[in-house]
């Protein structure tokens, strides 16, 4: 069972690589659409797969985060990825395989999908 | 909805604007008597009577990006369709309690689903907010605080990967002990 002590231990590591997060002005933000619409249409996983890539490669320059509706109900599920210094991309209709495509691509090689935005998508 | 844990995440957003910095969730089961009860109780801003009153009409919110708000009138319907009750008890500067009886026997009944993968991305996503799970089947209950992660981690984040994939599996064992070691 998991107990306290293995927490402390995760505390005393993660006191070591501290102060890299709050410091970093690169700090790319992906935020995904949790309002009523998004959850329906099957958020959640792409948030957990969001989380979970990113825990698993470390990516310590990434904020993974749930918004509100941003009015855009029928694309949803929607993911805005927010890179400091460049235009927000905006993915739509997305699920837990594309989740780790963008993850791979835009945020760790920093290459757009395209197929996924929503400009290739109300082409 | 296909999951009731999905009209938590959906309620759970609501405390969150409502600037809550405490937020309780508890899943009751009574195997018995084929009852669960979802409560949701937190110490946000409140509503008054006549928001209380509008916040099951679908045609309310207080959201501008568009005209409806339907996370607490499905809440309600997923409820009331299992021959359960829905009540909502708030007041101005005094949080809101939410509260969901489902007949869990009904031929309409949603299935709770993925509750722990709610629980974890909430905290995840909220970092800098207090929840308290409490999960009971029967005599049989576990909870999770993190007040007391807090105490621990000191000034580690809960939103720290390490953090987050510890709740996720305290979570999971927790969950499978419920249900005598077998998973649900």
């Amino acid at each position: 069972m998991k107990s306290l002590a293995e927490l402390q231990a995760i505390r005393d590591k993660a006191r070591t690589q501290l102060n890299i997060r709050n410091e970093n002005e690169n700090n790319i933000r992906v935020l995904v659409g949790m309002a009523t619409c998004g959850i329906a249409a099957g958020a959640r996983p792409v948030l957990n797969a969001f989380v979970e890539e990113c825990a698993k490669r470390g990516l310590e320059n990434v904020t993974v985060t749930q918004t509100g509706c941003i009015g855009i109900c029928q694309y949803e599920p929607v993911v805005e990825v927010v890179v400091p210094g460049e235009e927000k991309v905006t993915y739509v209709k997305m699920d837990a395989e594309k989740a780790l495509k963008v993850v791979n691509d835009h945020l760790v090689n920093r290459n757009v999908v395209t197929e996924y935005t929503i400009g290739k998508y109300s082409e | 909805m296909r999951e009731l844990s999905l009209n938590v995440m959906d309620i759970a957003q609501n405390s969150v604007r409502a600037e809550a910095t405490e937020l309780a969730i508890r899943c009751v089961q009574d195997t018995a008597a084929q009852t669960l009860t979802i409560t949701l109780e937190d110490n946000g801003c409140g509503m008054s009577r006549e928001q209380i009153a509008s916040v099951t009409d679908p045609f309310f919110t207080t959201r501008t990006t568009r005209k409806v708000g339907l996370g607490v009138p499905l809440f309600k319907m997923a409820a009331e369709q299992t021959g359960g009750s829905f009540e909502i008890t708030s007041a101005p500067g005094e949080g809101t309690v939410t509260t969901a009886t489902f007949c869990t026997d009904h031929v309409d009944m949603t299935p709770l689903g993925d509750i722990n993968s709610t629980v974890s991305l909430l905290i995840n996503s909220n970092p800098e907010m207090d929840f308290v799970f409490e999960r009971k089947v029967d005599e049989k209950s576990f909870t999770l605080d993190t007040r007391q992660l807090r105490e621990v981690l000191g000034d580690v984040p809960l939103n720290n990967p390490e953090v987050a994939l510890w709740i996720s599996s305290f979570l999971e064992e927790n969950e499978k002990d419920l249900f005598g070691g077998k998973d649900q």
